[in-house]
């Protein structure tokens, strides 16, 4: 099982209770579209994803930036149980939308970026680290159901 | 591939940080150090607590090599020379820490910058920064 200091608890709590969600979920599936391209191929019925104006305008990808950032929430809800929050969304991702597993650890550093230029000077290494370490248990959680 | 405004975006941030070269580069260097612990065993020779005199003048250094590389990324191959050599030869860092070193970058940028780092501007930093490492590693095998 994942062992979390207090410091990453903490931290992990801190920096999600002061999250914009509504803003920062879309920024981040945006920006992750936008910076690596090829992740476009999931969503392909959301209509115009030409370019990074269209894809910050797209009420579809901001729609799912949101959900994708309140599942999040779940999982610092949950953090000494990750593997059982995430198992059914893992099976989703595998099983039915097939998304290659590498691509969360995309999202997961468009999010770092994303809460870092929100943060500023807060964000220190010691933040960017229980965050990296808290994505990662997630990502390794969403990963478990591939076969 | 780059292209023509992706060029011209990534010289003028990097000229712009070209003051703050010490800041951005300690802060990165410092950010890899907590996330990435592997990575402090190339360092056992410097002081890389926070601030240090060391961090500072060595994150100045590789911060004005990446900004030189940004002022013409159509020779990165020429500018980058002497450094492909150094790296592959002597320092024979694993190039798979280029990848933690960029990602920390883009960070400290976001830090650094906040809403002016847009969404075009870290996919463009994001290209240069992979180009950058693969001209460094080219020499290494």
């Amino acid at each position: 099982m994942v062992q979390w200091t207090d410091f990453e608890r903490a931290t992990i709590q801190d920096v999600f209770s002061k999250m914009d969600y509504e803003s920062v979920g879309p920024e981040t599936l945006s920006r992750c579209l936008i910076v690596y391209p090829w992740t476009q191929r999931y969503f392909g019925n959301f209509g115009n994803l030409y370019n990074a104006a269209a894809i910050m305008g797209n009420p579809l990808v901001a729609k799912h930036g949101k959900t994708i950032l309140h599942s999040l929430e779940r999982g610092v809800k949950n953090m000494d149980n990750l593997k059982d929050t995430y198992a059914e969304l893992s099976v989703l991702h595998s099983e039915k939308l097939r998304v290659d597993p590498d691509n969360f650890k995309l999202i997961s550093d468009c999010l770092t970026i994303v809460v870092a230029s929100r943060m500023g000077k807060a964000f220190t290494g010691e933040v960017q680290a229980a965050l990296q370490k808290f994505l990662a248990v997630v990502v390794s959680s969403l990963r478990r159901q591939y076969h | 591939m780059l292209s023509k405004k992706q060029k011209e975006l990534i010289a003028e941030i990097w000229a712009s940080l070209t003051p703050v070269a010490e800041d951005i580069g300690a802060d990165a260097l410092g950010r890899m150090f907590a996330s990435y612990p592997g990575t402090k065993t190339y360092f056992s020779h410097l002081d890389i607590s926070p601030r240090s005199a060391h961090l500072l003048s060595h994150g100045r250094k590789i911060v004005l090599a990446i900004a030189e590389g940004a002022r013409d990324i159509g020779q990165l191959t020429v500018t980058l020379a002497p450094l492909q050599t150094l790296h592959a030869y002597q320092l024979r860092i694993d190039p798979a820490n280029f990848k933690l070193f960029s990602h920390c970058v883009l960070v400290a940028l976001a830090c650094h910058m906040g809403d002016d780092f847009t969404p075009d501007a870290h996919a463009a930093m994001d290209k240069y920064m992979s180009a950058f490492a693969a001209v460094l590693s080219e020499k290494y095998r």
